[in-house]
């Protein structure tokens, strides 16, 4: 470092470079767009973002420590305070190792309500994206009517489980519904409630017209393409990278979906495309999202008109015990790969459970994709990758 | 009586306290106006208890509780700055209302260089938003006031290019002059005189140019990078309180009835209207001024609650590229109108 008084004056007009210290901008763990408690150290030079530390951890539960004193029943409550957005889908990778891991094979209703319900899990993660992305961008509108339109699907997974957002409904070797779903027999009041299938047509063609509302009053918008067509550009082999998954992977061009590569529960029996794009800006991203909705739309039809009739549940021990062994179970959530990875050395609870969330692996792109950009668009690559904080610290 | 009236303190007691009472209470009124407009565009009812009906009380509510909030300040704060801050832009704001005439008599000042005046001082605020962003010993505040002061580069330009039409159209920089300009009759179709406002006088180019440029002086979305709240939390206002953030909070709401006042006197006619006489025009014209306030202050809320919210750079490339030449053009064309014809 040299000081300015050090050079001869004649110099310092066209040597010295003006040196402006960049400044500590230490955004969250209490911030608007943070989406919770995310802390951002930036050192910004101006409006211009020159580096990012992401520092995560403020909502951490341990649930992987606390599920090692938990039988699998119990921890299907822990799991699905995992990625609150989206609870149900939290469950479904879980159970469905576990009955992988002792050998149960859930009835085939069952496996058809799994997913009707992790579609419309899917359906109101993406409805909570919706809403949050316009306002991080400063449209505060979009917010009101997606998630009045989410409400529907609460109501439905509400109907069918009990909980909003926690529906702990699975149970190794099938689904429990809550109790008298409307019906007065014994033998029905095991089943759904009545009329659910009539009422979720309904909310599904609510779905299609909210998604051609909000491709009128966001997809079209030129202030929005502004703020977003090639801003956090993410190449396809820097997503592989990072290990982004999810409608993040396939904006940038991978079409990879675990409900097509790994089918789980009957995907494979039902129909829709995988939807992707090409630029991974985070426009993109954007699109794809709204494109997955109709997409579950579509899958959820099919459900519904083939799902079988039967019980919901197989007959199990009374005291579930898994035997020596591990198992890994993925499934395609509404961010991403989620994954499970369960080690059991015998007995009612599991000896380790490593949970891969989804939203860890895709925050982890943080450093790189920010490093360049301004402030607002850091704001809007942030909310465009559709994290959410429990699903990082767990 | 009317020799009371004449007194010059009476008469400046009487004008002070009319003006204050115009802004603070349309303020009051454009508050609950966005609440409710607001909340209906997004399908809510909005404040619906305070008052007893239609939640009418909640923005005297609002500021009641604000009064009572503790007036803080950060440690680090230059608390003469931080303290005069709302101060500065609250005074910019009311400044602008002793130009704009309400009738021909109803006038807190006809200036001759009226115009000029309304420029000079609607943008002092700025130097209020830099003030309270510098003293704020917050680095959200600091980003938010420089943001700006760079905002003012982009639409202080257009601003002023677009009122110079008009004062070339109308010949005078005084408002007065430049509401009876508009007044004059342009045409008349059997004994009818019809006099046009000057956004249907070739003015509606640079109507629009007049209306980017004060929204964005407003700091409104779609150009609130000042305040951003989900980039700067709250950009300067990051760290005020109780009556001092009241001050700001008010200020913003009268500096938007203040632009939409000097949008509707230069370009819809100001308190003049088709149809009614000049002799009533004293009386009349501050519900025909109000009324045209009151539409512009529609169309403002409309934008905010429909739009996202565009990048600095965006804004300076949105001014240079598109309204400035345009104002030029403006200029152009309305001289070469009023040279030939």
């Amino acid at each position: 470092m040299t000081s300015p008084a050090m050079i001869h004056r004649s110099e310092s007009a066209v040597s010295v470079e003006l040196q402006t210290p960049d400044m500590t901008l230490n955004i969250g763990p209490q911030h608007p767009s943070t989406h919770g408690v995310l802390r951002l150290v930036a050192k910004i030079d101006g409006e211009r973002v020159r580096d990012v530390e992401p520092v995560i951890g403020y909502m951490h539960r341990g649930y992987e420590k606390l599920s090692e004193v938990r039988t699998y029943a119990q921890i299907t409550a822990l799991v699905n305070r995992i990625d609150w957005v989206s609870g149900f889908a939290n469950e479904v990778p879980f159970i469905v190792g576990v009955e992988r891991l002792m050998g149960v094979e859930a009835p085939e209703r069952a496996q058809w309500i799994r997913l009707i319900l992790s579609e419309l899990a899917r359906i109101s993660s993406h409805l909570v994206f919706m809403s949050s992305y316009p306002l991080e961008l400063g449209a505060t509108t979009p917010l009101m009517h997606s998630l009045r339109e989410r409400e529907y699907i609460l109501e439905l997974i509400e109907e069918v489980t009990g909980g909003r957002f926690h529906p702990n409904f699975n149970r190794v070797g099938g689904v429990k519904p809550a109790y008298g779903g409307g019906s007065t027999t014994k033998k029905q009041s095991m089943d759904l409630p009545a009329g659910f299938f009539q009422r979720t047509a309904e909310a599904m063609d609510r779905m299609d017209k909210i998604c051609d509302d909000i491709d009128s009053l966001v997809t079209g918008n030129e202030l929005i393409k502004m703020r977003t067509v090639g801003v956090g550009i993410i190449p396809a082999d820097k997503a592989i990278e990072y290990g982004l998954s999810g409608p993040n992977l396939r904006a940038s061009g991978v079409a990879y979906d675990l409900r097509k590569a790994d089918p789980y529960l009957t995907y494979d029996q039902v129909e829709f495309d995988v939807a992707s794009a090409s630029d991974g800006d985070c426009y993109d991203r954007y699109v794809v999202r709204l494109e997955e909705i109709r997409q579950s739309v579509r899958i959820v039809r099919q459900a519904i008109d083939k799902i079988p009739s039967g019980p919901l549940q197989t007959k199990v021990p009374r005291v579930l015990k898994a035997p020596k062994g591990q198992v890994y179970s993925r499934a395609e959530n509404p961010k991403g790969e989620f994954g499970y990875y369960i080690v059991s050395e015998g007995g009612k609870m599991p000896y380790r459970l490593k949970i891969r969330s989804t939203s860890f692996s895709n925050l982890s792109i943080l450093p790189w994709i920010l490093q360049g950009q301004l402030v607002p668009d850091l704001v809007a690559i942030m909310g465009s990758l559709d994290f959410v904080l429990g699903d990082v610290d767990r | 009586m009317m020799d009371f009236l004449d007194g010059f303190w009476i008469q400046l007691i009487l004008k002070v306290v009319g003006i204050l009472l115009v802004v603070l209470t349309g303020a009051l009124v454009v508050i609950y106006a966005e609440l409710k407009i607001g909340s209906h565009m997004q399908s809510r009812i909005g404040p619906y208890y305070a008052g007893g009906r239609y939640g009418w009380a909640q923005p005297l509510a609002d500021g009641l509780k604000f009064l009572q909030k503790e007036d803080l300040a950060p440690d680090g704060a230059d608390r003469a700055v931080y303290g005069f801050a709302p101060y500065v832009v609250m005074m910019s704001t009311i400044a602008v209302f002793v130009v704009v005439p309400f009738g021909p008599d109803l006038v807190g000042s006809n200036l001759d260089i009226g115009a000029f005046y309304l420029l000079a001082i609607s943008s002092l605020s700025v130097l209020g938003i830099l003030m309270a962003g510098w003293s704020s010993a917050n680095k959200y505040s600091l980003m938010g006031g420089l943001r700006a002061a760079a905002q003012l580069i982009a639409y202080e330009l257009p601003l002023v290019l677009a009122v110079v039409a008009v004062v070339v159209q109308a010949g005078t920089m005084s408002l007065n002059g430049i509401v009876e300009a508009q007044a004059q009759p342009v045409f008349s179709i059997g004994g009818f005189d019809v006099a046009l406002p000057y956004v249907i006088q070739g003015q509606i180019l640079g109507f629009g140019i007049f209306m980017i440029a004060a929204v964005a002086e407003l700091s409104r979305i779609p150009f609130d990078m000042p305040i951003a709240e989900s980039e700067l939390t709250m950009g300067y206002l990051t760290e005020y309180s109780g009556i001092r953030f009241t001050m700001f909070f008010l200020g913003e709401y009268a500096s938007m009835i203040g632009l939409s006042a000097i949008a509707a006197t230069l370009y819809l006619g100001g308190y003049a209207a088709p149809g009614i006489p000049e002799s009533l025009g004293n009386f009349a014209g501050p519900g025909v001024l109000l009324l045209k306030i009151a539409v512009l202050v529609f169309v403002i809320i409309w934008i905010r609650w429909t739009w996202p919210r565009l990048r600095e750079d965006q804004l300076q490339r949105l001014a240079w590229t598109w309204l400035i030449p345009l104002a030029l053009l403006n200029i152009g064309l309305v001289s070469i109108f009023k040279v030939v014809f």
